[in-house]
């Protein structure tokens, strides 16, 4: 009894708070989260600014710095054409949070539309989209993305390209299977008998209603799309030397292991705090997401 | 169970046909006169004329894809460009070095990923759990080219004891081979092993609150009971099946694992085989690799169902 009427406050203020604001009021509580959104916030700022913070180019070569151990003006060592490493892991952070987020806006690009269309419509047109969706997704992610790198040309461009579309599957997977979760809620019944057209209801009563789900899975798509670009760049199909990438530097440092393993050490580390990071956010957005813990 | 299987199997069939059309298709991509690409440096028009016949690509598409599909379905991948061998021949050759490192992979994630899920189940809450679950991020978080630099950092350089690329086969010296492949093998796993732990730990969570293993402990049964005998056995029968499709991931991480250890397997082969412009062999073990990922995907289901005796009705 006691605890009930202890309850009514907490319900009633649940209640009254908006529902983003409760996730992120979840989100923040979850520790793993918060580390992850500092960290990645870390590498973004990094990134934005390398500029102003990095005080070697990271392109320039110097044959008297050649495979230089870490010190206090080169403090993550030098590699075998003698640049600054913490300077082009720095720089790398670029290649590898834009190659991040603009494959999986590819993948979304093409995935939700698709798997609004699948999901909403049904019939002959969810078949279709269904089986191709199988085919992309019996070929692992990764050879489907060097197939496809390796076709279109080595860039970093080309690379988002293939891992964007590699992704794709997934996300028409997922959106197929929330929307016809979705479209027989209520709400949307509602939306058609007040005669709402099909790509309305589509766009503005079902598509809200399943973005958490997409929210979860573009966050740890992020993780991966890092790693295959990272992957793609390590075997050379990805960012061009002497561009920095954290792929290619590791490429590079494979050489060295011997005389110089901090090469190796550094991109290494850089690529597995960002993986890591958006893993856990992505993990911790789960959690805050869930209608079952409200 | 038949009209699940006969279901199955249809439905295999479109996508099959999906994945026929996605991997020739690739060729397709390419920019220019796919002549052109394949005849590489060489620029004698004879040269280039004779393999524009050779592969039909005077024809219309749909007539190469025609052409195409019937090799393909009497074994025929064509040959590689590059060192006049057929495809069906080398993706023999390279695929049982996969396979082998494939086979002790699962074994090590099952080895490490099962405990590893159980302790964190059972141990909910502690520092056990924390532990597992730490674990299970790092596997997922490692780039598995990484980890294979460090390891061969540590284990043949630094230590020296084992060796840091090469691969001797399992029928020649079995020794040299388990050396040549545990490093690439464990790499491979890793990843597994975490995806495997968080399967089973939330397959035991479940399993740990049922109604069967709350009368188990009511009944006076030891703990140890409980778990080994009524819970583990329940839990782990998805988490088998589940282990099965991590074959694509396992098949991904070949890639740059046997580039990393000079392992002349599968990944390796699609690896050379895309700097080398051949094309042939691209398709083929693309084309491999899928009908293998879609077979065990079906295998999966099969057992699920077996099982599982609810669903077999």
């Amino acid at each position: 009894m006691t605890d009930t009427a202890l309850n009514v406050p907490m319900a009633v203020s649940e209640e009254l708070e908006s529902p983003t604001r409760r996730a992120l009021r979840r989100l923040f509580q979850r520790k793993g989260a918060v580390v992850g959104l500092i960290v990645i916030a870390t590498f973004i700022l990094l990134a934005l600014f390398a500029p102003l913070i990095v005080p070697y180019d990271p392109i320039a070569t110097s044959w008297s710095l050649v495979r230089k151990p870490p010190s206090a003006l080169h403090w993550f060592g030098t590699d075998d054409l003698g640049r600054d490493i913490l300077g082009r892991v720095i720089y790398g952070a670029r290649a590898s949070l834009v190659a991040g987020a603009i494959s999986v806006g590819i993948a979304l690009s093409i995935g939700v539309p698709l798997g609004l269309l699948s999901g909403y419509r049904g019939g002959f047109i969810d078949a279709l989209i269904s089986r191709i969706t199988d085919a992309m997704l019996a070929v692992p992610f990764l050879i489907l993305a060097i197939a496809l790198a390796a076709f279109l040309g080595p860039s970093l461009g080309n690379a988002m390209i293939a891992i964007g579309v590699s992704a794709t599957p997934i996300f028409i997977r997922l959106t197929r299977g929330q929307a016809m979760s979705v479209k027989v809620e209520d709400y949307v019944e509602a939306a058609r008998a007040m005669g709402n057209p099909r790509w309305r209801i589509a766009l503005f009563h079902i598509l809200p209603n399943i973005m958490p789900a997409l929210l979860v899975q573009a966050t740890l798509s992020i993780a991966a799309a890092i790693i295959a670009e990272a992957a793609l760049s390590f075997l050379g199909l990805g960012q061009q030397p002497p561009q920095p990438s954290w792929g290619s530097m590791l490429n590079a440092a494979q050489r060295f292991l011997t005389n110089a393993p901090w090469m190796a050490l550094w991109p290494g580390l850089a690529i597995f705090l960002v993986v890591l990071s958006f893993n856990l956010v992505g993990d911790g957005l789960r959690d805050a997401l869930d209608p079952r813990e409200r | 169970m038949l009209n699940f299987l006969a279901r199955r199997i249809v439905q295999l069939i479109p996508t099959l046909f999906f994945v026929s059309i996605l991997i020739f298709s690739l060729q397709h991509l390419l920019p220019g006169d796919p002549a052109l690409i394949m005849a590489g440096e060489e620029r004698d028009p004879a040269v280039i004329e004779q393999i524009r016949q050779q592969y039909r690509l005077d024809r219309p598409v749909p007539v190469q894809y025609v052409y195409w599909v019937k090799g393909v379905l009497s074994g025929d991948f064509g040959e590689s460009l590059r060192i006049k061998v057929p495809v069906r021949e080398l993706i023999a050759q390279k695929l049982p070095v996969t396979m082998q490192l494939a086979a002790m992979a699962i074994v090590i994630a099952f080895l490490i990923g099962i405990p590893a899920g159980i302790v964190s189940a059972v141990k909910k809450g502690t520092a056990w759990d924390y532990g597992a679950n730490l674990f299970a991020l790092w596997g997922i978080s490692t780039p598995n080219f990484w980890l294979g630099i460090m390891l061969i950092f540590l284990f043949s350089i630094e230590l020296g004891w084992l060796p840091a690329s090469g691969y001797v086969p399992l029928s020649e010296n079995w020794r040299a081979s388990l050396a040549s492949t545990i490093m690439p093998a464990f790499v491979l796993g890793n990843a597994i092993a975490a995806i495997l732990m968080r399967h089973t730990r939330s397959a035991m969570l479940q399993v740990l609150e049922s109604d069967y293993v709350r009368t188990a402990r009511a009944k006076g049964l030891s703990e140890r009971s409980v778990i080994l005998k009524h819970a583990m056995r329940n839990a782990l029968t998805p988490v088998i099946t589940l282990g099965a499709l991590e074959l694509g991931t396992l098949l991904s991480g070949a890639v740059l694992t046997e580039q990393i250890f000079s392992i002349p397997g599968f990944g390796k082969l699609i690896v050379d085989a895309v700097f080398n412009r051949d094309y042939a062999v691209v398709q083929g073990v693309v084309l491999v690799t899928a009908t293998i990922y879609i077979t065990l995907n079906l295998i999966a289901d099969i057992a699920y169902i077996l099982v599982n005796p609810r669903l077999r009705a």
